[in-house]
């Protein structure tokens, strides 16, 4: 046999070993991926499993809170009269009324309540027959007298006589009024204001002051 | 016969090289998707537990309904209390 044929021979059997030593590799690789997709696979079907009823389950309750949100919508805009809803709404719930709007297929800009009444003020008028603002007749018209209504708000609250005695909250800056000094005041009780010599001046309460506005 | 050994020659300096460094792509790359298929069932495996909670949505859907109904009950109760605008 010649030489050039024996190199042939040698040169083709490594190359044949060669392939089969890399093939063999590639084999066992992918046997290692089909296991590990085997796994993957049975994972997968669980999380489909648990997660088919999901969809079913939160538009149900998404329908259930929907219905309830719906009723006490209607029944606040019953109570409260179609603009003071969404108005009040909003004062409790900043965007809420503009949505609430939009629910009802309304268009238009949300009253807002808070300029007249605070929160609590405007409730207790509403739900609570023992408040101040909610002493009178319930009935016809909002309940708001735009004069005292501030007033009366104040007088739901601590200090109702407006807190005369209390000094402001110190200004801070070089314009303050009054300086407010570390090293004399550390640990001392606040200071007072004298009383003043005078009361304010009030201004006397109208004949019926809840009555609604004609 | 000079054909044959430039053939040999070609044979050795270029085919084979040319094989090995294909297959040892070919080899590399299906080792390189083995962690990764490991990695995505430690996943799935941890994704599938933390589903487990769904379960609870029927509880939660149930107690959703129960206080609907209550919270109509007390609008009910309202509506008769408080007198319209």
């Amino acid at each position: 046999m010649e030489a050039a044929a024996i190199v042939t021979i040698i040169a083709v059997v490594v190359v044949i070993a060669v392939l089969v030593v890399y093939l063999v590799a590639v084999i066992l690789e992918l046997r290692k991926i089909n296991s590990g997709l085997d796994v993957v696979i049975g994972s997968v079907g669980e999380i489909v499993g648990k997660s088919a009823p999901v969809n079913d389950i939160v538009s149900a309750i998404d329908a259930d809170l929907d219905g309830g949100s719906d009723l006490l919508e209607g029944l606040l805009e019953k109570k409260a009269g179609t603009e003071d809803a969404a108005g009040l709404i909003e004062s409790v719930f900043p965007g809420g009324g503009a949505a609430m709007v939009a629910r009802r297929g309304r268009r238009g800009p949300v009253k807002n309540i808070d300029e007249v009444y605070t929160r609590g003020a405007v409730q207790l008028a509403r739900l609570g027959r023992e408040s101040p603002l909610g002493a009178g007749a319930l009935s016809g018209a909002a309940l708001r007298d735009a004069s005292a209504s501030s007033a009366a708000a104040r007088a739901l609250y601590a200090e109702p006589g407006g807190g005369s005695t209390k000094p402001r909250s110190p200004t801070i800056g070089t314009g303050a009024p009054e300086v407010y000094s570390p090293n004399e005041e550390i640990g001392a009780p606040r200071k007072r204001r004298p009383p003043p010599a005078q009361p304010r001046q009030r201004r006397p309460p109208p004949t019926e002051p809840w009555a609604p506005r004609e | 016969m000079i054909v044959w050994w430039i053939g040999n020659a070609v044979l050795l300096l270029v085919i084979a090289p040319v094989v090995v460094y294909l297959l040892r792509g070919v080899l590399n790359a299906a080792r390189s998707i083995v962690p990764k298929v490991e990695t995505i069932a430690k996943v799935a495996g941890s994704a599938s537990k933390d589903l487990d909670g769904v379960e609870l949505l029927h509880a939660t859907q149930r107690q959703v309904r129960e206080t609907v109904a209550t919270v109509q009950d007390y609008g009910g109760s309202l509506d008769v209390i408080l007198d319209d605008a």
